[in-house]
């Protein structure tokens, strides 16, 4: 692909590659510029939501005060040990759910649409829903849990700051391991069946065609799945919300950035515990592909 | 033991874990239901078949504008699904399949954009509505919503898009063929799958959310699913809203699981319907 | 922003003017029969004067509501005209509201107690109407305590023993859920409440005095708080620690405790109809602290306040005083048994066969222990989250009292700028 007519038609899908770019990039910036922009410029003002036009330049103070809150620091912890906990088992059940859904098994249906539920149900009301169903008195767990001896007294899921982050992930796992299945199974059928082909003619265990064929072939797919899902766990605010409110032990960054944006109505503190939890999950991100380009490329070079 | 003995043992454990999945998925949609048919003093009772009855229903319907906070839900979702898969698989076309400066740095200020909580974004979207004038009406939540489905949409066509073979685009390339064409008539059928995928996400990311919605409609003829389930207060008037709240969400959660069905031969066409075999 | 105000300023003068019919739009609380109430009160009011109203459902939960309140009030939005607010907000959201003092004669202004209209006052300007109060109460079973010849309680150590009894009573008569007291502990501003009335019982003040000076860390009020932990887990479940208002009353109302605080509102739904409890069900002013304790309850309850923003203030402003009149209050306190602001209503003869707590417990009401909300005013939210934080620690066992509310009073003392605010 050398010479004058290459380098005509690699300019020409430049060019076209901004030109497909160009609306998206247009509605991102119409939507995204301004409100982003915003919060970074607040993060270093004292803005208070009560009189907004006095906002004054204070620097790096709000990130300074930020840095040496405990508090902060206990949402940081409780946001990594959630994020990482549930992305893992949603990871888990959600490509089991893949690889169910892509065979033929009898129940496919019943298990596709089952699986989707929980997804369907706005968040808002099943994390009442759930509320509701821990409760330590009424709550319908509780009583199974009892009816199948398991228990003999009910357990306060969500007063105990032990169990209820436990109670958070069981919630956030239920309600999001389908977005995780739905990825992965477009991945998996996206999968070229020829590499099947050949490895069912060689007669390989379905187990080791699993980890040689389909896992290495459906690491881009799953790579940008976990993205998505560890963007969402790390900004988790709707469950523990509702659960747990604005408990200091269960709190997460996005609660603790709230709590300073809306109830003490500390504009520039919240913001800048919002580009804190920005810059967290940008840092989390580079890591996260970085370790992910250098297994995908040595993967590659295995024969 | 044997292996057969072992594979046999396998598939036992699979398809148990299997059945708890769909019992732990299931379970509270089944709690929901049950406690729809449940009038108020009932509800701090423990029962598994209540006798149904319909009165929650009834007073979902009666007690406000219900179904066209359905309409409004649905105009809403659709419109975002049909805008971000569209700027979004122009944009996958030219980030998966042609290299050009800057192409990585680009992709991952488009996942900064989503990097932020929600609540931060909240003031200044506020903001930028009202300067738009589109407070209290539904292209305010078309135009937000983009912020959370655009990033989103484009990586993940992006990686789609990425894993198909060169061959089919070099063939196209020397017929001569555009690259709108190659899009629309290369790339669209064979992207079937993910498109419906990422929609079917998009869709449902844009009918589940709430504090954009709370915050940028204020009428009860303008507001959507969420936001209206949220704000049902138990009309008549010593009565908890649960039963309400459950026979909305078992209302809502229908049109989704129709669209599930409509579109299931799509989302698992399965390995022998060969998608990607063209 | 001040562009804004001006088109606001110019657009009411517009309407002022020309006098046409406005339409109000007001925003009402929705928790049990709130939102009915306050439509059938609007739409009299427009009915009467011949504008219209539109009435703007908002959030259940308190916290959620001020968020949205807080976005339409600092964008200058006048989408909204009259804002049903809380007790604690006039110092939050006074600054976006207009002063009524000129608005409503002396007489009207005084007519309600005059305790929280000083609440309302916010630096000399009156910035809400009282519409509804609230203060803490102790609801117990009249049934169980003749059954095991008890008195309501005066002390809390008398509640804990009575509680106790029944509680075991009960439990070897088979049924096994019963508890004995249940109240709201939950990490949000509920738990400021109840906790202030332990402490205020014992003698040990209000947090923060009102001189600004805070006085949190003092023995009774380390004494209040051990006693409160010791309840978790003897006579109140351990559940407690997340309950809000609605899980309490879920609880006593299924008929599974003895003894609950709660706001007068759980009165009407607990003697409802379907109701397993009906006429089963005493009220009493909450306990003492100890012999030398004093019963309180913390003041609760709604005022109405109307938007600087607004185009049309001169209607809204009538709307208000339409809906805080006597008249009107006296209707929701019959009917709803909302406690009204007006003290002469309590002597009211209808009101009292209504809800005859009204009467028994006039002093409670009138004597309500204000949370520090004016003496810290916008802050009043980051002092409340401290003192929650603090005393849910110590409610889950994971901090001694004393030394909890010593870290508190360092904690505030930083958040206050050694006691200025």
């Amino acid at each position: 692909m050398a010479g004058p007519a290459a380098s005509r038609l690699t300019r020409a899908r430049t060019r076209a590659a901004w030109l497909f770019l160009a609306p998206m990039l247009v509605a991102l910036a119409l939507v995204a510029v301004w409100p982003l922009g915003r919060t970074v410029w607040f993060a270093f003002t004292d803005a208070n939501l009560s009189d907004m036009g006095a906002a004054g330049f204070v620097g790096l103070a709000n990130f300074e005060y930020l840095l040496t809150d405990p508090e902060w620091w206990r949402s940081v912890w409780n946001t990594l040990f959630f994020a990482l906990v549930s992305v893992s088992i949603e990871t888990v059940l959600g490509l089991a759910i893949a690889l169910a859904l892509n065979v033929h098994l009898p129940g496919r249906g019943l298990l596709r649409t089952a699986v989707l539920i929980p997804w369907a149900i706005p968040t808002i009301v099943s994390a009442q829903m759930w509320a509701w169903m821990l409760n330590d008195v009424f709550g319908v767990l509780n009583e199974l849990l009892i009816l199948l001896g398991i228990i003999d007294q009910g357990i306060a899921w969500t007063a105990n700051p032990d169990t209820a982050i436990w109670a958070v992930i069981m919630v956030d796992v239920w309600k999001t391991t389908p977005f995780m299945a739905l990825l992965l199974l477009a991945g998996l059928q996206m999968l070229p069946t020829e590499c099947y082909e050949a490895a069912k003619v060689d007669g390989v265990h379905p187990v080791e065609v699993f980890w040689k064929v389909t896992l290495p072939l459906l690491m881009p797919a799953l790579l940008v799945a976990v993205i998505f899902r560890l963007l969402d766990a790390l900004r988790i605010f709707d469950a523990i919300y509702v659960l747990t409110g604005n408990n200091q032990a269960t709190m997460s960054m996005s609660v603790y950035a709230r709590q300073q944006l809306v109830d003490f109505q500390d504009v520039g503190f919240g913001s800048a515990a919002s580009t804190l939890l920005f810059l967290t999950i940008a840092l989390f991100t580079v890591i996260y592909l970085t370790l992910a380009r250098i297994g995908s490329s040595q993967a590659e070079e295995r024969p | 033991m044997s292996r057969r003995a072992r594979r046999r043992l396998g598939r036992a454990g699979f398809y148990l874990l299997m059945a708890l999945i769909v019992l732990y998925a299931v379970f509270p949609f089944y709690w929901a239901i049950v406690s729809s048919f449940k009038p108020g003093s009932e509800m701090f009772r423990i029962d598994f078949f209540p006798p149904p009855s319909l009165a929650n229903y009834r007073a979902v319907f009666a007690e406000q504008p219900f179904g066209r906070n359905i309409l409004n839900s649905l105009i809403v979702a659709s419109s975002v699904v049909v805008l971000s898969l569209g700027l979004g698989l122009l944009a996958a076309f030219a980030l998966g399949r042609i290299r050009f400066h800057g192409r990585s740095l680009l992709l991952f200020t488009i996942l900064g954009v989503s990097m932020f909580p929600q609540v931060a974004v909240l003031s200044g979207m506020f903001e930028l509505i009202r300067a738009m004038g589109l407070y209290n009406r539904l292209p305010s939540l078309i135009l937000s919503y983009l912020i959370f489905t655009l990033p989103f949409t484009v990586w993940v066509l992006t990686t789609f898009i990425r894993a198909l073979p060169k061959e089919l685009e070099e063939a196209a390339i020397v017929d001569g063929a555009k690259p709108f064409t190659i899009v629309t008539r290369v790339f669209l059928p064979l992207l079937g799958p993910a498109l419906i995928t990422t929609g079917l996400l998009a869709f449902i990311a844009a009918w589940n959310e709430f504090l954009f919605a709370l915050t940028f409609t204020l009428s009860g003829e303008q507001r959507t699913v969420p936001v209206a389930i949220a704000l049902i207060s138990g009309a008549s008037a010593y009565e908890l809203p649960w039963g309400n709240i459950m026979a909305a969400s078992v209302v809502v959660t229908v049109p989704l699981i129709v669209l599930v069905l409509i579109f299931q031969r799509r989302i698992v066409s399965g390995l022998t319907a060969g998608a990607v075999k063209g | 922003m001040p562009k804004l105000v001006t088109f606001a300023a110019l657009a009411a003068l517009m309407v002022g003017a020309s006098a046409q019919a406005a339409t109000i739009s007001i925003s009402c609380g929705s928790v049990g029969a709130e939102l009915e109430f306050c439509r059938t009160g609007a739409e009299a009011w427009a009915k009467q004067t011949g504008n219209e109203v539109e009435i703007v459902s908002t959030p259940n939960s308190a916290t959620e509501r001020l968020a949205l309140y807080q976005q339409l009030l600092a964008a200058g939005s006048g989408d909204v005209d009259v804002f049903q607010i809380d007790v604690v907000w006039p110092g939050l959201l006074g600054s976006h509201f207009l002063d009524l003092s000129g608005e409503f004669s002396q007489e009207e202004v005084s007519a309600h107690f005059p305790a929280i209209i000083e609440n309302n006052t916010i630096e000399g300007a009156l910035v809400a109407m009282p519409w509804f109060t609230d203060a803490g109460l102790l609801y117990y079973r009249k049934d169980l305590l003749e059954k095991y010849g008890l008195q309501p309680p005066t002390t809390w150590e008398e509640l804990f023993a009575s509680a106790k009894q029944v509680q075991d009573g009960e439990r070897a008569a088979g049924n096994d859920k019963m508890w004995g007291y249940v109240y709201q502990a939950k990490a949000y501003e509920g738990l400021t409440c109840n906790a202030l009335e332990w402490i205020d019982s014992f003698g040990g003040g209000q947090i923060v005095d009102a001189d600004g000076k805070i006085t949190v860390a003092n023995p009774q009020a380390a004494a209040a708080l051990t006693w409160a932990a010791s309840t978790v887990g003897q006579i109140s479940p351990e559940g407690v620690l997340n309950y809000q208002e609605e899980e309490a009353r879920g609880v006593f109302q299924a008929g599974n405790a003895v003894f609950m605080r709660n706001w007068p509102y759980a009165w009407g739904l607990g003697q409802a109809k379907d109701s397993p409890i009906q006429d089963k069900i005493g009220v009493a002013a909450l306990p003492k602290g100890g012999e030398g304790g004093k019963t309180t309850g913390t003041l609760g309850g709604w005022q109405l306040a109307v938007s600087k923003y607004s185009d049309s203030p001169a209607e809204a402003i009538d709307l208000v005083r339409f809906l805080t009149s006597s008249t009107e209050q006296k209707r929701r306190a019959i009917e709803g048994a909302y406690n009204p602001t007006i003290p002469a209503l309590y002597q009211d003869t209808d009101v009292l066969e209504a809800a005859p707590f009204m009467g028994d417990l006039y002093e409670t009401f009138t004597n309500a222990v204000a949370r520090p909300a004016r003496v810290t005013g916008a802050k009043y939210n980051q002092v409340s989250a401290e003192f929650y934080n603090a005393t849910h620690q110590v409610l889950s066992g994971r901090a001694e009292a004393g030394a909890a509310l010593d870290a508190l009073a360092d904690r505030l003392d930083r958040l206050s700028r050694g006691g200025r605010w």
